[in-house]
């Protein structure tokens, strides 16, 4: 599964990075977690408020710093 | 109730003595920070809940379809409801004007989305009654559609930079929310947004509360009263760089408006707070060229100075 974190470097978008990696340990499985801060790619998403989780090329929310917990219940 | 309760903690309580600097700038200071959290939690909470129903990629979808005049007034009046961070200027910027915002409603949208706020609001209410709040979202609005037709009238689009233009952008689904959710939403949108202002709202209150009781009456009547023609001018400049501390600004211009400031001054003062400033400006210079960047700029700044001067001659 390839997650991605989409971000223009934001203090938000930080702490959604960090919150990803810890639901990835917490859930167990295998990922690999991306940052990314273009905003081509970003723009590509549709995504117009940051930060924004992508997995496997799906918008899973924006605008938001959800927690590891509900990170969790989306992998 | 909340006057009785501060009355207490102050005088009887701590002892302080009525009618002494300290005691009345502690009486000040409690009763003011209990009613403005009172009215921040409450108010933040309803506003979120309407809030929720309107993410930037349903605001987008609506003033799409809208062009010069309805686009400007429906796109500042979306902005006090669509959330934004000027952290999120960019992204922004491009879904509008690739989804075929017209670059006039989307400055409408870009000037009263972080000027007209609940936060801004709520503290104007709480610190000056609810007339000055209304005067503030009213004017607000108007400088945003105002300043939006102008940009749109002046064909700007060249100075968009051009890889703007370029871009690929995809289509995100909106999520229905259901009322729980939107509750749920509520409820962390208004946490989240108490943590990161409460220092300042209490960081200003004090500074205000101080001043309240040690600055004497019409200390600043002389160069920040009605008579002063330079006031206003330099009261916007002086408000670019203090950007994001509305929470904090308020309560400090409030009690500055007791020792003689005038009110139009301050409402020119709080709106080139809230929008103009100066690291939204570095965002967006990543989307518009210079020349755009500084008629976008000036343009606000000429509407805020002449909001300033019209409510020092009526009010």
């Amino acid at each position: 599964m390839k997650l991605e974190v989409l971000g223009t470097g934001c203090a938000k978008c930080k702490s959604l990075f960090e919150n990803v990696k810890k639901a990835v340990e917490l859930s167990g499985k295998e990922a690999e977690i991306v940052k990314v801060e273009d905003i081509p790619t970003i723009m590509k998403y549709g995504v117009m408020s940051t930060p924004a989780l992508v997995k496997d090329g799906k918008v899973l929310f924006s605008g938001k710093l959800a927690t590891p917990e509900e990170i969790v219940g989306m992998l | 109730m909340l006057k009785q309760f501060a009355d207490y903690v102050a005088f009887s309580l701590i002892g302080l003595k009525p009618g002494s600097h300290g005691g009345e700038a502690l009486d000040f200071f409690i009763y003011d920070t209990i009613k403005i959290f009172l009215l921040l939690t409450t108010i933040i909470f309803v506003v979120a809940i309407i809030r929720s129903s309107f993410p930037p990629e349903r605001t987008k979808r609506i003033l799409s379809h809208n062009r010069e005049y309805i686009g400007n007034v429906m796109a500042a009046l979306l902005g006090i409801v669509t959330p934004f961070c000027s952290c999120s200027a960019v992204p922004l910027f491009i879904g509008f004007v690739e989804s075929g915002v017209p670059l006039g409603v989307t400055f409408s949208f870009l000037v009263s989305s972080p000027m007209v706020n609940e936060v801004a609001l709520i503290m104007l209410w709480g610190m000056f009654g609810w007339k000055i709040a209304l005067i503030y979202i009213g004017t607000g609005l108007l400088v945003a559609i105002v300043a939006g037709i102008v940009i749109g009238r002046l064909k700007m689009e060249k100075y968009v930079q051009d890889y703007v233009w370029e871009m690929q952008v995809g289509q995100q689904e909106i999520e229905e929310l259901t009322f729980r959710d939107k509750l749920v939403y509520a409820r962390d949108y208004t946490r989240d947004l108490l943590k990161k202002i409460w220092p300042y709202v209490v960081i200003g209150v004090g500074l205000g509360a101080f001043i309240h009781g040690y600055v004497p009456q019409d200390f600043l009547a002389k160069w920040a009263g009605r008579d002063n023609p330079f006031a206003v001018p330099i009261a916007v400049a002086l408000g670019v760089p203090l950007y994001s501390n509305a929470a904090g600004v308020i309560p400090i211009v409030s009690a500055l408006t007791q020792k003689g400031m005038a009110i139009g001054t301050v409402l020119a003062f709080m709106m080139a707070v809230t929008a103009l400033s100066l690291p939204e400006a570095i965002i967006l210079s990543n989307v518009l060229k210079r020349r755009l960047l500084l008629t976008f700029f000036g343009i606000v700044a000429v509407a805020i100075v002449a909001v300033g001067y019209l409510f020092n001659i009526i009010l």
